[in-house]
């Protein structure tokens, strides 16, 4: 967020990465280490997908090309294949342990915004494709407490390719940090407005709901968390509509039935899932 | 002047858009005479969501019952509304400021009970088709036209929301120039009210995954039965129950091409939340407290991979779930769900 002003060369032009991440519309990527670059194992393959000026890309990305030595048609095409190589390396580099926890610091940031949807609270979001194959789809935004994805709201990322996120990577990084599940319901300790039929219906569910939002420490079951789970009931004049309602508990019972399977699942391996 | 709030939290992607709707909207606040207050005030920034009163509904008292309790300065106001020049004796009026904040009050309250009738319904529906209201942000309503809401009837509770007709769900609007709109203006019962005068603009509550080409299902709004060949087809005209076909897909999260099980701690816990029956009879499989009836529905989950360890008892060493691995996930992968409604065959459409 930090930087929003179209990046100003002078503050960051040691390096392509630098330039590169500073620039408008590319706050969502992380920085990959030089040596992860540098080690040209991890790039396997990439020379057969990033057809044009691979070496030259590579070079430029680790500050090892004299552009001023090439053309203005071949620099662009460097430059292009460049940003596309940094994409393809980023959605390897993410799934690294060492990716995740630089992902993970950008998402308790909110470098990648806040889930619409009322009932997420704010909930921060993390970058997904729907492809592992570049040029297919566009990025999206997983929402840890929905567990749904979103639209960016700006074009500019928008219109970043998925690709250079990749499918696995949000999914990846809560099997690893299992402590950063959000919960489903209210966070602790948010007062929000509106929530006063809320709090009411909220009551008789604390009382068999699973631990609180922050669902820390290890060893706690993540089961039942969806009872927490809040959902918008329209109402005409006070009285539910018919249909919605229907759907309501139909889900409901969704619901329900997954948790007991769940449970049943604990039961017998006398643990918790963990 | 008008309720310009300062922006909440000022996130990259809206700075854009700002730029971008103030310019068309500003031109309008340098007024001419002939620009009514009303006008002027549905045009200004973050204000596109209201319609226009007509006048006459606003000069009709009987719609104006018990707002004079909620609103100070209430005749103050109502002129401002009505541009009526003020009488003589403003001088006990403090400051114009206040008048001002009671006019936008006493608008957005009649507002409310203005686009409950008829005539706000078409001009709403106008505005909806118009796409004023924005679309959804969740990529499986594949940017469906919202519609706002309000949480609460009363104001100062909460701000303006958007209803989605797909997923059924609200949202806060994309940008913080409509946090100071509070959502009472629109208030609670007008978009179900809403979605029940315009049944087509609603999605049905069932999606068929088994049997339709999703392709179809969202770039038609036809049956798919309708067939132009001549000869007797026996079409039911309200395949639908008189609602678009849902867009039903449903997010699967994957690991390396591979669903993520329920089974493991991190598996998702939030599919139901967004699914459908396959058709519309499911729904009442299920008892008003929200049990199935029959326990048909219960078992649904099978070979997932199975994540962070844990159930080797039960998963047999099944990690990998190589049916699915390269199919596209636009297609129905979603719910086997093998024969849940297969007993009934009545497509009565209790409507
Ligand atoms: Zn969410
Ligand atoms: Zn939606």
């Amino acid at each position: 967020m930090e930087d929003l002003s179209t990046g100003s060369e002078s503050d960051y032009s040691n390096s392509w990465i630098s330039w590169f991440l500073s620039t408008k519309g590319n706050e969502y990527f992380a920085e990959v280490d030089e040596d992860y670059i540098l080690d040209r194992f991890n790039l396997t393959g990439l020379n057969g997908e990033v057809v044009q000026e691979y070496s030259r890309a590579l070079n430029l990305i680790t500050d090892n090309l004299d552009e001023e030595s090439l053309d203005e048609d071949v620099r662009e095409a460097v430059e292009t294949s460049a940003r596309f190589l940094y994409g393809l390396i980023h959605a390897r580099y993410i799934v690294t342990s060492r990716g995740l926890s630089k992902m993970l610091e950008k998402y308790r940031k909110a470098d990648f915004g806040r889930c619409p949807r009322v009932y997420c609270y704010q909930q921060p979001l993390l970058p997904v494709g729907l492809s592992d194959i570049p040029y297919q789809k566009a990025v999206k935004l997983y929402c840890p407490r929905c567990e749904d994805i979103y639209s960016p709201k700006s074009n500019r990322h928008g219109s970043i390719d998925g690709a250079y996120f990749g499918t696995t990577f949000p999914h990846m990084l809560f099997m690893v940090y299992p402590q950063m599940i959000p919960g489903k319901g209210q966070p602790v300790g948010s007062s929000s407005v509106a929530d006063v039929n809320r709090s009411l219906a909220n009551q008789q569910k604390d009382n068999n709901g699973a631990g609180p939002s922050s669902l820390g420490s290890g060893g706690i079951s993540t089961s039942s968390v969806a009872v927490k789970a809040e959902r918008y009931e329209p109402r005409i004049f006070g009285f539910k509509v018919n249909e919605d309602a229907k759907l309501h508990r139909w889900r409901t019972a969704k619901r329900d039935a997954q948790i007991a399977r769940l449970e049943n699942l604990e039961k017998e391996q006398g643990q918790p899932n963990l | 002047m008008a309720s310009s709030a300062p922006p909440v939290e000022l996130d990259p992607d809206e700075l854009e858009e700002e730029e971008a709707f103030d310019s068309s909207s500003q031109a309008s606040s340098t007024a001419t005479s002939t620009l009514t207050w009303i006008n002027w005030y549905t045009s200004l920034p973050g204000h596109d969501y209201f319609c226009d009163v007509h006048e006459d509904f606003i000069e009709d008292d009987f719609n104006l019952t018990g707002l004079q309790a909620m609103v100070p300065f209430f005749k103050e106001a109502l002129e401002m509304i009505l541009d009526v020049e003020p009488e003589e004796d403003s001088s006990k009026i403090p400051d114009v400021s206040i008048v001002e904040s009671s006019a936008e009050l006493l608008y957005g309250l009649v507002h409310q009970r203005f686009i409950l009738t008829k005539v706000g319904l078409s001009c709403m529906v106008e505005k909806y088709e118009a796409g004023h209201f924005g679309a959804c942000p969740r990529v499986f309503c594949h940017a469906t036209p919202v519609l706002p809401c309000g949480r609460a009837d009363m104001p100062g509770i909460d701000t303006v929301k958007l209803y989605c007709p797909n997923c059924g769900d609200i949202y806060t609007p994309p940008s913080s120039k409509y946090a100071s709109v509070d959502g009472a203006f629109f208030g609670t019962t007008f978009s179900p009210l809403f979605f029940q005068q315009y049944p087509e603009l609603l999605s049905a509550p069932f999606f068929a995954t088994s049997n339709t080409n999703p392709q179809a299902s969202s770039s038609s709004r036809v049956s798919p039965s309708e067939s132009p060949v001549g000869g007797v087809t026996l079409t039911n005209p309200n395949t639908f129950g008189g609602q678009k076909p849902a867009l039903g897909k449903v997010y699967v999260p994957r690991i390396y091409g591979f669903k993520v099980s329920e089974r493991a701690r991190s598996g998702p816990r939030m599919k139901w939340l967004r699914e459908r029956p396959e058709r519309f009879d499911d729904l009442d499989k299920v008892d008003w407290k929200g049990r199935f009836i029959s326990d048909t529905n219960i078992s649904d989950e099978k070979d997932d991979l199975m994540l962070g360890g844990g159930g080797a008892g039960k998963t047999k060493g099944r990690l990998f779930d190589d049916e699915d691995d390269e199919v596209d996930e636009e297609e129905s992968e979603e719910e086997e769900e093998g024969g849940a409604g297969a007993g009934q065959t009545i497509a009565s459409q209790a409507a």
